[in-house]
């Protein structure tokens, strides 16, 4: 099979001017890097709608929230370091607290900007966002669920935090299958041994649990697309069908993807919880393949994992 | 905009004060400096300047308050309760559990609050944000955003600053509390906010100082605002007296956060009825 690979900022920066050109209220508010966060179309068509507020993402976040008072849905676009981490206390503050309808889309998740190094490269933010009440946290696996998830994000009422890749990566679903925040989606079903992973790392968890597959060990796969709210009941399924769950994750393995499903599965006293993600550890100037490999991110030590489980 | 005179308003922001005072004692807690300093202009703004409709917090054509110094809400309850966004009784809630009187201002709890605030430095933004909305909608609603001296060193506010300018928000008045203090100390002491007005002017603002105090002051700069479309941020540069109306917690950065034990509300609220009686006999005679 050939393999497409697109970003998944692509699917945001398409998306984006649909939903703008069907909504009037829908408003983009960038910071000076629209063009590598594919906003440029939006930009054109869209001038009305669209703000630049320069390099000041805190001001930003709080534009954003005074747009949102008067009934705009303005989504807030930049890279996920600085989404997250520079102007998290304004989200907290002025968006989260008082529920304000604000969208915070950010390319260059993970470590998808590979060559960039560490200061770009994003590994705390989702986890930082779901520690916020009320905030929703999520990561498309490629670029046609990108473009489902945009949609869901701009329909639901409510501070969203959407983080996308700034490289391609295989587009995985075909273009019509449906997403639903919070809603786990299964890619496969399996007895042994469960794998859930999001964002980019769900074509890597594919590959593995083809290779387990054929290796006799069932394998039952997730692409949890959003860790806020988590689909517990999801993760539920994996606890009292399989006992054993791999998390896989573009993200520290600290506070994301893989702790938000022990949470749910240490509860149980009934499953065993295996993490693989970035190793708090910061990246540095590398090919993408390459800071995956690093932190263990590959489906080898995916398959190695699952066999040292169940066996 | 409505048609009240100095005189009424200079007795309502004594009566506002002395709600201030009875809400913080009440509370054994708030921040009695800042409200007192700010009174005035917020005087002048709920109960003349801003077009409200107690009856309708959310009227989309209302003029935008954003009390980015959120911390002096009790200031803006007492207003928006002599208004009639909720009953005067609720003032006596103050940051108690339930209350929709929190110890900073929450637009969800709260009817009349146009943002929630408390953390400083955000506010500004925000009402740029209601200012470019309303540009964009073409509504006539106007924005008036408080800012505390102190809290101009935060970075945000100059990020909102240049991006009033570049929106062209003529439609964003901005109030600086220049009352000098901050919790710390004075701000030269732990911040010198060198020349802060001409800041503003150079961000591309309108400014015009003004004695904070002065009532007459604050509605002729209001006066000579109102129908200035020039394309330009307005800042109202006050110069005020944290503490002002109650003698012992004039200038004293100790009276930042600190409420009133039974004594010192007896003396600020009888001080407080004498300026109201001195009113009085000022028009008489």
């Amino acid at each position: 099979m050939n393999e497409v690979k697109k970003a998944t900022r692509d699917g945001f920066g398409e998306e984006i001017v649909k939903l703008g050109k069907l909504d009037n209220d829908i408003y983009v508010v960038d910071v000076d890097i629209g063009k590598s966060c594919k906003t440029g179309e939006f930009r054109k068509e869209l001038p009305k709608q669209y703000l630049n507020v320069g390099i000041a993402e805190q001001n930003a976040a709080g534009v954003a929230a005074g747009l949102a008072t008067c009934g705009k849905v303005p989504f807030v676009v930049t890279y996920a370091v600085f989404g997250s981490l520079r102007m998290c206390e304004m989200i907290r503050q002025e968006i989260c607290y008082p529920k304000l309808n604000v969208k915070i889309a950010c390319s260059h998740g993970g470590v998808t900007p590979a060559n960039d190094g560490a200061s770009h490269q994003s590994i705390e933010d989702m986890g930082v966002l779901r520690t916020i009440p009320n905030m929703t946290v999520l990561m498309p696996a490629d670029y046609n669920s990108a473009k489902k998830l945009v949609k869901a994000a701009a329909e639901y009422e409510g501070p969203v935090y959407l983080r996308f890749t700034r490289d391609a990566i295989p587009v995985v679903y075909p273009e019509d299958t449906e997403f639903e925040i919070g809603k786990a989606n299964k890619l496969k079903d399996g007895k042994d041994v469960s794998i859930i992973a999001n964002g980019d790392t769900v074509c890597i968890a594919m590959k593995a649990a083809e290779q387990l597959e054929a290796q006799g060990i069932s394998v039952k796969l997730f692409d949890m697309h959003t860790i806020k709210p988590l689909d517990a009941d999801a993760v539920m399924e994996c606890v009292n069908e399989t006992g054993r769950i791999i998390t896989v994750e573009d993200h520290n393995i600290m506070n994301g993807l893989g702790s938000a499903v022990s949470e749910v599965a240490a509860e149980t006293g009934k499953c065993i919880v295996k993490r693989i993600g970035i190793q708090d550890q910061f990246g540095q100037s590398a090919p993408y393949e390459r800071l995956l490999e690093m932190n263990g991110i590959t489906v080898e030590n995916i398959v190695d994992t699952a066999k040292a489980l169940v066996a | 905009m409505k048609n009240v005179s100095v005189e009424e308003l200079e007795r309502q922001s004594i009566e506002l004060r002395k709600k201030v005072i009875s809400m913080i004692h009440k509370a054994k807690s708030g921040h009695p400096g800042g409200s007192l300093s700010a009174a005035d202009f917020v005087t002048a703004l709920y109960f003349r300047e801003m077009n409200l409709d107690p009856k309708n917090p959310k009227w989309e054509d209302r003029d935008r308050f954003v009390l980015s110094k959120g911390h002096v809400c009790p200031v803006q309850y007492a207003a928006l309760a002599t208004l009639g966004f909720f009953d005067e009784a609720v003032l006596d809630t103050l940051r108690q559990e339930g209350s929709i009187l929190q110890g900073h201002p929450d637009m969800k709890k709260c009817p009349g609050i146009d943002i929630s605030t408390g953390s400083l430095g955000q506010g500004l933004a925000c009402g740029v944000g209601m200012g470019i909305a309303a540009k964009k909608d073409n509504r006539d609603y106007r924005v008036f955003v408080v800012v505390g001296d102190g809290e101009c060193q935060e970075g945000e506010i100059w990020e909102a600053a240049q991006t009033a300018h570049k929106y062209e928000l003529d439609n964003l008045v901005v109030f600086v509390d220049n009352n000098n203090l901050q919790l710390d100390g004075t701000t030269d002491e732990v911040m010198p906010n060198i020349n802060l007005g001409e800041k503003f002017k150079a961000f591309g603002f309108d400014t015009y100082e003004i004695d904070g105090h002065d009532m007459k002051q604050i509605v002729d700069t209001l006066d000579r605002i109102r129908m200035r479309k020039n394309g330009k941020p307005k800042c109202i540069f006050a110069n005020t007296v944290k503490g002002k109306g109650v003698s012992f917690m004039e200038n004293q950065c100790g009276w930042h956060g600190v409420a009133p034990n039974d004594e010192q509300y007896e003396q600020a609220m009888n001080e407080l009825d004498a300026q109201l009686r001195k009113l009085d006999l000022r028009k008489s005679a």
